[in-house]
């Protein structure tokens, strides 16, 4: 139980995201999730508006049932399975990031500074949260995936437009990282 | 019914993905600033291991639960798309910290406030959805 209890290691993890990969073209589907979010356009009534969002949704009702399962997951995680909610970064990394007005940096999954309620009843903390959304939707949906369906099943198959996806994923990560996100907070 | 095993691999993926860490904003960070192995060896553990997964649906030797040879769909071609979209996914993941799955994980941990980058993601989905047509492909 303690096993279960700590955090697990790269190679514990990864592999288990590769069963997970199995599982889904097992059962007949392919691994990914950001089309769900045109589903819920879908559902919503974008096909209204445009073309695009005219399609059976519930063709893929499997895959939202799959999104009500990462919720109750992470539920059941973070409560019965976590003896510690703190990371262990490089001390370097919590140095940075103090530096920026993040403080306790690991101490907790995500940093209140830009995800506690507070924050988010700010214009600057909501807008980060919003456009942060936003460029997450449509980046994900005009390069044809996201994390799990490029950079694992696109890259594990050997598909070159995953490659190429990927390197954009970090392109915008570093850009981030390095040049807008010092700007935003520091 | 049939789907409920849908819902058994999402709780499971939730599970992993927390106890993992790769839902955590700061795992995030530190990759992009290359100050840890970590996120990097989930990624990698988890493509190569699925490569030799791949392989073995190609060759037909692991059929799916029907007893049916798996067919692994093309992803779609067009340079300017996958590079121009990856990068404007990349600031997006490195500014809020999660992708698609990680944001429903963190609403199972009661992060409420990422409820407002799933509302963004969808109308960014949207929003492609409305210019698909004239975006260059």
């Amino acid at each position: 139980m303690d096993i279960i209890l700590q955090p697990w290691t790269w190679y514990i993890s990864g592999p288990l995201i590769a069963f997970v990969l199995f599982l889904f073209f097992y059962f007949g589907k392919s691994f990914g999730v950001s089309r769900n979010l045109e589903t819920i356009c879908t559902i919503a009534g974008a096909g209204k508006i445009s073309d695009y969002f005219k399609k059976d949704w519930k063709e893929r009702d499997w895959a939202l049932i799959f999104l009500v399962g990462l919720i109750i997951g992470g539920f059941i995680a973070i409560n019965y399975l976590s003896a510690t909610k703190t990371i262990q970064l490089n001390p370097k990394t919590v140095q940075e990031l103090a530096d920026l007005g993040f403080e306790n940096a690991g101490n907790s999954f995500v940093p209140s500074e830009i995800f506690s309620i507070e924050n988010m009843l700010t214009i600057k903390g909501f807008s980060i949260l919003l456009i942060a959304g936003i460029l997450i939707g449509f980046g994900t949906r005009y390069a044809g995936g996201c994390t799990s369906g490029h950079a694992i099943a696109g890259l594990s198959n050997l598909q070159l437009p995953s490659l190429i996806a990927v390197i954009g994923f970090f392109i915008g990560g570093l850009l981030m990282t390095w040049i807008f996100f010092p700007l935003i907070f520091g | 019914m049939k789907n409920i095993k849908f819902l058994i691999i999402g709780i499971f993926f939730g599970i992993i993905m927390t106890k993992s860490e790769a839902i955590s904003r700061y795992r995030i960070y530190e990759m992009f600033k290359f100050q840890s192995f970590h996120m990097y060896g989930i990624i990698g553990s988890a493509v190569a291991i699925s490569m030799i997964f791949m392989y073995l649906f190609k060759k037909g030797t692991i059929k799916d639960y029907l007893g049916n040879q798996i067919n692994i769909k093309e992803k779609k071609k067009g340079f300017i798309r996958t590079l121009i979209g990856g990068t404007i996914f990349g600031l997006g993941w490195a500014l809020a910290g999660a992708c698609p799955a990680p944001i429903f994980v963190l609403i199972g941990h009661s992060v409420f406030p990422i409820i407002i980058v799933l509302l963004g993601a969808i109308l960014g989905a949207f929003i492609y959805g409305l210019l698909s047509k004239k975006l260059p492909n």
